[in-house]
């Protein structure tokens, strides 16, 4: 099975009913995308696959052959941080930072589809990930943030 | 990526290897009443340092890289950082120069935990003083360099600068990498923490990018060569004893080891996937005695009480005498921490010594419990604590630790061992539930004489009410405990300050009296009215218009040198749905070290707290846990998030106390007592809206 994950292409010699978290994590060793949960109600495992937010640990490996898929080690460009990550530096919204990868990967998503959502827009866009330390009030500043950067472009 | 962002990249170094790498050979400083250099060839009397001494907290490396060595670790709470910038304050050099060694057991002196608000006042003040000695070990090692007075020399940016002369000396070229052997003295005075010029400041998380690059490696993303995947064969509920299981399957599994040590039985594969299968095909059966559940639960916990102390004759005086009484009874379900990152462990072996990586509060704690299982000494285990996913007093016990050193032991490679949410919501351990009963008897006017306050099970942290009142009798009653319970933040004082501050608000209405002046009215302490009064003046107590529907209410406590007040408005419909539309909190913990960072550590405690006051709850009947994962366990989440306030209250004058606790216990009570404001409905339950709609009375 051959997958496209950062631009990469990768042989997996794996059934195609292994979640994708589990290929990246465990098979190709990035371990960026985190486990929290497993059953899809968490978002520590996001990435994009074609652009769009996908919970990695409810997705078959299989499901995304032909596909590219984005992980936290693929979001930048040429060395440069995406603007989610900058805006993340810049507003330090996080504590353990166990959430960040999944929050960076959704937040992504999110302004590519609106790159100026409002705070109910982020609230609807990002409440199935969770942030246990409860770091949502400056996620949502950073998520902020991350739009000015990316419209100002 | 440097050495402790990637602890796997220094396998099994010990200390005085350490330094050789970090920057020269080691050898000492000796600065007693004379300065002189000792050097120590064989550099065996380097390790260990005796923690008296600078040397074994801070190191100055000839390239001016200074090192820092505690036991404490991150869990979340940004000492990496706070930690960070009181040394960079004490020495007077930039937060980049400074790198923190934590959690590692071969190399930070001995340390009880990660726990209780303890950081800032203990570990911070160690290292100010410790700091504050070896600036003053440099500035007479400069003064012996230039032949001049200590009194024209100062030490800043790294270097120490003859003021006369004008002649400059780096740290790195006066240490020349040295460790510094001379006692910690508290006499050197520290720096005012009015002016601060580092510490106090806003400073990012100090190795933010690698984790907003996927980059930090978390035990739980850990691997080595060999190493292999654990999983463990646990009971299907509590107390289950194993009847008979058959390994056949799993043991013809190629790649697949079983360990079978009694009842402990487990798995391991080259590849977790292969683990998860051999878990599969086990086939085993339990017999399990009878268990109370979740409905008979607080009866249960009272049943089970071991009474301290019987009611005294003076309190029943009192309370029969008082001009009006009140008694209700309020009740604390269990809940579960659920750090984002479960359990993990990487344990290795080699020969008799054993290293394991783990996400642990307490790692010499765990370093003991490992030595005794194995029956190694101390000093043959190594326990390293990478930055961890969160812990808030759930992860004191290393559990996967040595259950990953048991089966690394066994099958001889290096094994680890990451818990499943369900393993992690089953097998570690809750904040425990509670009974609370409370009598109080008081006058008219508001002045409150007599007090009985009794807690069944979930413990005595935060007993004592802060109010003034002349006869009262607190007491703790443990009780039999039907689920796993340990630590959680602030302990026992959310509960405790749900019931007290629920019945205080209650006192208030009965004889219509403002919660708020209520409180100001019976309290002394001059700080925790500060709070109150801060965070009643930011919230609009007094001068914001009410909606119709809506309700204030507000709650006080003080933790661990913490004084926190919490003012709530809620919104209620008709229908009985309950909106929390903003929380305004003050807190005041004395001098504050990163601002940033201390409004984290609140707003974390706010929605943490939030949680536990209005949903969150575990659920079990006969043993088994009912809700072991996320879409059944409700956490907080972006859109449970009310509009918050914080109000930092910062007091220069006075040494800083730790923040992780105190900020949470009254978030649940001031919701509490705007719901009774905006319905007259008393609730008297944590969660407070397990259906997530008011249940009127
Ligand atoms: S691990 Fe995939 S959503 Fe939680
Ligand atoms: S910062 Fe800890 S889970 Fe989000």
């Amino acid at each position: 099975m051959i997958l496209t994950i950062n631009n990469i292409r990768h042989e997996v010699n794996i059934d195609a009913e292994a979640t994708l978290l589990s290929i990246l994590r465990d098979e190709l060793d990035l371990t960026g995308t985190k486990y929290g949960c497993g059953e899809g109600a968490c978002g520590a495992c996001t990435v994009h696959v074609n652009g769009l937010a996908v919970r990695s640990c409810t997705t078959s490996a299989g499901s995304v052959v032909g596909k590219s898929v984005t992980t936290i080690e693929g979001l930048e460009t040429n060395g440069i941080l995406h603007p989610v990550q900058q805006a993340f530096l810049k507003s330090d919204p996080l504590q353990c930072a166990y959430c960040a990868s999944g929050m960076i990967m959704s937040a992504a998503a999110l302004l590519r589809e609106k790159p100026a959502p409002s705070t109910a827009d982020i609230n609807t866009a990002m409440n199935g990930n969770i942030c246990r330390c409860g770091t949502y009030p400056n996620i949502v500043k950073a998520i902020k943030l991350a739009s000015t950067i990316l419209t100002a472009k | 990526m440097n050495a402790t962002e990637n602890p796997l990249a220094l396998p099994n170094i010990d200390r005085r290897q350490f330094f050789k790498l970090g920057g020269g050979l080691a050898v000492a400083i000796i600065l007693q009443d004379v300065i002189a250099f000792a050097a120590d060839p064989s550099g065996t009397i380097l390790s260990p340092v005796p923690s008296g001494q600078v040397a074994a907290w801070i190191h100055i490396g000839e390239d001016n890289m200074v090192t820092v060595f505690t036991g404490k670790v991150e869990v979340g709470q940004n000492i990496r950082t706070s930690l960070t910038q009181q040394v960079a304050e004490e020495l007077n050099v930039d937060v980049s120069s400074i790198k923190m060694v934590m959690g590692d057991t071969d190399l930070v002196p001995f340390d009880n935990g990660t726990y209780g608000s303890l950081t800032t006042p203990q570990m911070g003040t160690q290292l100010r003083h410790t700091a504050a000695t070896a600036r003053q070990a440099l500035l007479d090692l400069a003064a012996k360099h230039f032949s001049s007075e200590v009194t024209s020399l100062k030490a800043a940016g790294g270097m120490v600068s003859d003021q006369k002369s004008g002649k400059k000396i780096s740290f790195g070229a006066l240490t020349k990498g040295q460790q510094i052997l001379i006692p910690i003295s508290k006499q050197i005075p520290l720096i005012n923490p009015a002016e601060w010029k580092t510490a106090g400041k806003t400073t990012p998380k100090v190795n933010d990018r690698t984790f907003i690059t996927g980059g930090h490696k978390y035990v739980s993303d850990m691997k080595m060569p060999d190493m292999l995947y654990a999983k463990i064969l646990r009971p299907p509920v509590y107390q289950a004893k194993l009847l008979t299981v058959d390994l056949d399957a799993a043991k013809a599994m190629s790649g697949v080891t079983v360990i079978q040590d009694g009842t402990f039985i487990a798995v391991a594969a080259a590849s977790l996937r292969n683990a998860n299968s051999a878990l599969l095909a086990i086939k085993a059966t339990w017999e399990s005695p009878d268990q109370p559940s979740k409905a008979q639960l607080f009866e249960y916990l009272v049943k089970n009480a071991r009474e301290t102390e019987p009611e005294t004759s003076e309190i029943k005086q009192s309370l029969t005498a008082s001009e009006q009484q009140h008694s209700d009874t309020y009740t604390i379900d269990y809940i579960a921490h659920v750090p984002l990152e479960t359990r993990s462990a990487l344990a290795q072996w080699i020969g008799d010594k054993l290293t394991v990586w783990t996400g642990t509060q307490r790692p010499f704690g765990v370093q003991q419990d490992l030595a005794a299982k194995f029956d190694i000494p101390k000093e043959n285990v190594r326990v390293m604590v990478p930055d961890t996913g969160s812990g808030y007093g759930g992860k004191h016990s290393g559990e996967a630790a040595l259950e990953a050193a048991h089966i690394a032991k066994e099958t001889k490679r290096p094994v680890k061992l990451a818990w499943t949410r369900k393993e992690e919501f089953t097998w570690a351990y809750f904040r425990p539930a509670g009974v609370i009963k409370v009598k109080s008897g008081f006058k008219k006017d508001g002045a409150i004489n007599a007090w009985k306050f009794e807690n069944y099970n979930s413990g005595n942290a935060g007993l004592k009410p802060q109010y003034r009142i002349p006869n009262q009798q607190n007491n703790f009653h443990p009780s039999l405990t039907p689920l796993k319970q340990g630590s959680y933040r602030g302990l026992a004082a959310t509960a405790n300050a749900f019931a007290r501050e629920s019945h205080i608000s209650d006192i208030a209405r009965m004889i219509d009296m403002d919660q708020l002046e209520f409180r100001l009215k019976n309290l002394d302490d001059a700080r925790l009215k500060a709070v109150l009064e801060a965070a009643a003046k930011s919230f609009g107590w007094h001068t914001k218009q009410k909606r119709k529907g809506c309700g204030y209410g507000i709650a006080c406590d003080y933790v661990k040198g913490g004084y926190v007040a919490t003012c709530a408005e809620v919104m209620v419909t008709e229908d009985n749905l309950v909106k929390i539309v903003r929380i305004t909190e003050a807190f005041d913990c004395g001098a504050i070290v990163n601002p940033h960072h201390l409004e984290h550590q609140i707003l974390g405690a706010i929605v943490q707290g939030l949680g536990g006051a209005l949903f969150e709850s575990v659920d079990f009947e006969n043993g088994k846990i009912l809700n072991p994962n996320l879409s059944d366990y409700r956490v907080p989440r972006f859109k449970d998030t009310p509009e918050i306030t914080i109000v930092m209250v910062n007091r220069t004058d006075i040494a800083p106390s730790g923040a992780g606790e105190a900020p949470i216990v009254s978030v649940a009570p001031a919701i509490r007592n705007a719901i009774l404001q905006a319905t007259g409905t008393a609730l008297r339950s944590l969660p407070l809206l397990p259906t997530g709609k008011l249940e009127r009375s």
